[in-house]
């Protein structure tokens, strides 16, 4: 009953485009209209928490060497602790702005997580080419929470944090268990699927 | 010209096209996953059932995509035209 790989990543893309669209539509209307419904204040932390936590039977059941271990737990928690500052900023138990950082903090993790837990070269196979992509993509963008600690009520920065969410979204989509990248496909992998 | 009636008159066109622009993304998230279905069909499992297992009837990504832009559009973007709108009367 265990979902195969590439389902579980297609799950966790559904997650983060909920996430991004979210987050667009806070830097669109802006913060204070936004926030105007308790439920809705909380939805993106919350939902970025629940990826946290959802990380964890990842961790369980898709690892398949130490280094997933690690990367999946680490991912886990630096996803929770992401979250969960995000929900005390907005219930007010945390006021200084510059814990926001966490937010940074949890790209780069989460870039390295993707980088460190992928061992095969960027050709190999699209799954490894998404994975050395979306790691990079991370490590780069970790400069946008960076950035949003300094402005966070800017329109353009809010918007490039919801869609680098959107961009990890369609890049998690496009992710396959065995299929080639644009035409590479290393002999050792096996038959690529439809 | 006034300086303070100019910025009541920009304040409401302002808010007019992050009404449009909030308005637009469910849709334009359901036309994407549409657009995506057409190219690749073969990612709908459900047009050709026969055989297939329990994760891939119900984890079909562009239909996935489509859900989220209406749960989005229905769930989020109504009540957040209504508070955008008392806002800008405000």
């Amino acid at each position: 009953m265990q979902p195969p790989a590439e389902h579980v990543h297609w799950l966790f893309a559904t997650g983060l485009l909920f996430l991004g669209l979210s987050l667009l539509g806070e830097a669109l209307v802006g913060t204070e209209v936004w926030r105007r419904r308790a439920w809705r204040a909380y939805l993106w932390p919350s939902v970025l928490f629940g990826l946290g936590v959802l990380m964890w039977p990842v961790m369980t059941f898709f690892t398949n060497s130490t280094i997933h271990t690690l990367a999946h737990g680490s991912w886990a928690e630096i996803l929770m602790l992401a979250g969960g500052v995000e929900l005390a900023l907005v219930r007010g138990k945390l006021v200084s702005p510059w814990w926001r950082l966490t937010m940074a903090a949890a790209f780069l993790v989460s870039g390295l997580a993707f980088l460190v837990h992928e061992q095969n070269a960027w050709f190999f196979q699209r799954s490894s080419f998404l994975h050395h992509l979306m790691g990079w993509t991370l490590v780069v963008a970790a400069v946008i929470p960076l950035a949003r600690c300094f402005r966070p009520r800017s329109v353009a920065v809010g918007s490039a944090f919801a869609l680098t969410f959107v961009v990890l979204a369609v890049m998690l989509y496009c992710d396959r268990d065995l299929a080639p990248v644009f035409g590479h496909l290393s002999p050792t992998v096996g038959a690529p699927h439809r | 010209m006034n300086a303070e009636l100019v910025s009541e008159l920009e304040v409401p066109r302002q808010r007019t096209w992050r009404a449009r622009a909030v308005s637009s993304l469910g849709p334009l998230t359901v036309l994407a996953a549409t657009v995506w279905a057409i190219a690749q069909p073969y990612r709908i499992t459900l047009l050709h059932p026969h055989g297939q297992g329990f994760w891939w009837l119900v984890v079909e990504p562009p239909l996935l995509m489509i859900a989220v832009g209406l749960l989005f559009h229905f769930v989020v973007v109504r009540g957040l035209l209504e508070d955008l709108e008392d806002a800008a009367s405000r």
